[in-house]
């Protein structure tokens, strides 16, 4: 009895002398904690804006300097002027170049659509694991070297007695530009309720309807949002076209490479801010019309 | 389990295609590769002596292996923040985020590595900031240097990095960081038990990826390297187009993806065992 009452007394005690610890030191241990949040934010933070600089910086600087009036590329340019956008417009073989690349983008972003449409359904409703096989076989053009597959895609169409050629050319950058929409759609499909399909079939939908009534509405904006990563990779793509495309076509970006490496031409400025802005309101189609910053970050 | 059977077929014309235009031109380049001749009549195993008995060759294979390595560094050290602070910042601002990260890898390839001769040559705005400010006297040497590389590299590659770790870090349930703290964690503390280890899946997943695209970033290490830092894909193409010797230029081909397979596969292991080191 006393000695239960000694142990009560005792816990009231430390109770006290807990509330009294409490009491006297809420203020240092809540400073060190807000002190720890706000360095590791302010760490992460600093890194984050330096990066952004380091990130946009670069574009900045081009896309001002490619409004320059003189003729030399320093930054920040002398003057302002329209001069060497309308120096473009004489530039044929620049012209040229960006329509060999165009149409080639074209056919590869819409061959690239079909095919990794029908690979992601394949894919993403299956649990064997021929299917997780065959999606890292699909994705591996991304990550193997992409000049060892020019070279070898070169190498494989002479033994068959081919030269390069514009429809080659497209299937190999198919090959490289395939993935992206492969990854964006099996997100897409991830993200969709496969109760759906079932309702759709038994209420008597065929396959094709179900596709086209359901799952494409569905997984539209992923398939959209694949369809621009590959035309883009597919305008910029070197390692490939440097070995397929044949003599007589330039792709645009080899044309510019070689105008760099030989004469500093302002024209090359211009035809680089071309580009950027051009990317820019491609990349605000794509995030209107694909969600493309929430396809990517998924 | 039905739908499973009735929908593999679909992918059967990607599959067609990977055979022929994939897998097909690999094994006609290891085939190449172990050939003495571009004719393909005699087998031999010459080019893979050749290679590896010359320290010239071995020492490109290193540098640039090492050279991603570094660049991935780089990437981590940048990417990780950005991440950590989209995947906590309003839709709105994550977006934003997104948009400054992508940008650089859609824009072209040849434009970018531009930008940055602008900015790094001899009388670029690094420089003429770096006089203006009295740090140097002469002009440093940037443009066609290894760090001029990384950096471009960093910069371009970025994405690649952000992206599988915004994407992994959204989907850790905020609550575990809350009761780390509740059970007394700093925010340091709760960063590098908690989220850093839930964060390896897309951790190795950007690593990966930024270590092949800069081991095979042809444009951008030879614009900002110039002629005389060589790495890997710069001696595949000299010797297939310069020297036209297409066997060696094969058995260098396939001694590099086999190099960069072998790097993926050993960061995956260490992806594996990290998460199960998260998952307990």
């Amino acid at each position: 009895m006393a000695s239960g009452r000694h142990a009560l007394a005792g816990a009231r005690v430390d109770a006290r002398r807990a509330g009294e610890r409490s009491g006297a030191a809420p203020m240092p241990a809540a400073q060190r904690a807000g002190l720890d949040t706000r360095s590791l934010q302010g760490v992460f933070g600093a890194l984050t804006a330096i990066a952004v600089v380091f990130l946009v910086g670069p574009t900045i600087v081009m896309l001002l300097t490619s409004f320059t009036s003189t003729e030399s590329l320093r930054f920040p340019p002398q003057g302002f002027s329209l001069r060497w956008y309308k120096a473009l417009l004489d530039a044929d073989q620049m012209q040229a170049a960006a329509w060999s690349s165009l149409i080639v983008a074209f056919w590869t972003t819409l061959i690239s659509a079909v095919l990794g449409t029908l690979g992601a359904l394949a894919i993403a409703r299956s649990e064997s694991r021929f299917a997780r096989v065959a999606d890292v076989v699909f994705m591996s053009p991304l990550i193997l070297p992409a000049l060892a597959y020019g070279f070898a895609a070169l190498v494989y169409i002479h033994l068959l007695g081919f030269h390069p050629s514009i429809p080659l050319l497209v299937l190999g950058h198919v090959v490289v530009c395939v993935p992206f929409v492969l990854r964006t759609t099996i997100a897409a499909l991830a993200q969709v309720d496969p109760a759906l399909f079932d309702a759709s079939a038994s209420l008597g939908a065929g396959r094709v309807m179900t596709f086209r009534r359901v799952t494409l509405p569905l997984i539209g904006r992923g398939i959209a949002a694949g369809a621009f990563l590959a035309f883009m990779a597919s305008f910029d793509n070197v390692p490939v076209s440097l070995f397929l495309a044949d003599e007589r076509t330039e792709m645009l970006p080899i044309h510019l490479w070689q105008q760099i490496d030989t004469n500093l031409d302002v024209r090359t400025a211009a035809i680089s801010g071309v580009i950027i802005i051009a990317t820019i309101v491609l990349m605000v189609l794509a995030e209107r019309f694909a969600g493309l910053s929430r396809q990517l970050a998924r | 389990m039905k739908r499973t059977h009735d929908e593999w077929p679909l992918a059967l014309p990607l599959a067609a295609l990977f055979v022929v235009c994939f897998f097909a031109p690999f094994v006609v380049l290891v085939a190449m590769s172990l050939h003495a001749d571009a004719q393909m009549q005699t087998w031999s195993i010459a080019q893979y002596v050749k290679f590896f008995g010359d320290a010239f060759n071995l020492g490109i294979l290193a540098s640039t292996v090492w050279l991603a390595v570094k660049a991935t560094l780089v990437c981590l050290l940048f990417g990780y923040p950005i991440a950590w602070v989209a995947s906590r910042a309003p839709a709105r601002w994550q977006s934003v985020l997104v948009f400054i990260v992508v940008l650089p890898i859609l824009t072209s390839v040849v434009v970018r590595t531009f930008a940055w001769i602008v900015i790094l040559g001899r009388e670029g705005i690094l420089n003429d900031t770096l006089r203006l400010l009295r740090i140097v006297d002469q002009p440093v040497p940037l443009l066609f240097t290894e760090t001029g590389v990384i950096a471009v590299l960093a910069q371009v590659q970025m994405p690649l990095m952000v992206l599988p770790l915004l994407a992994t870090l959204t989907r850790i349930d905020p609550n575990l960081a809350d009761a780390s703290s509740a059970l007394g964690a700093g925010a340091w503390r709760t960063f590098l038990r908690v989220t850093l280890p839930l964060s390896a899946p897309g951790l190795v997943a950007g690593c990966i990826l930024v270590f092949s695209a800069c081991a095979t970033a042809f444009v951008t290490q030879t614009l900002i390297g110039g002629a005389r830092l060589i790495y890997m894909p710069l001696h595949i193409y000299q010797q297939a187009v310069g020297a036209n010797n297409w066997p060696f230029a094969a058995a260098i081909s396939v001694v590099f993806t086999l190099a960069v397979m072998v790097v993926i596969y050993a960061l995956n292991r260490a992806g594996r065992t990290s998460k199960a080191y998260a998952h307990g």
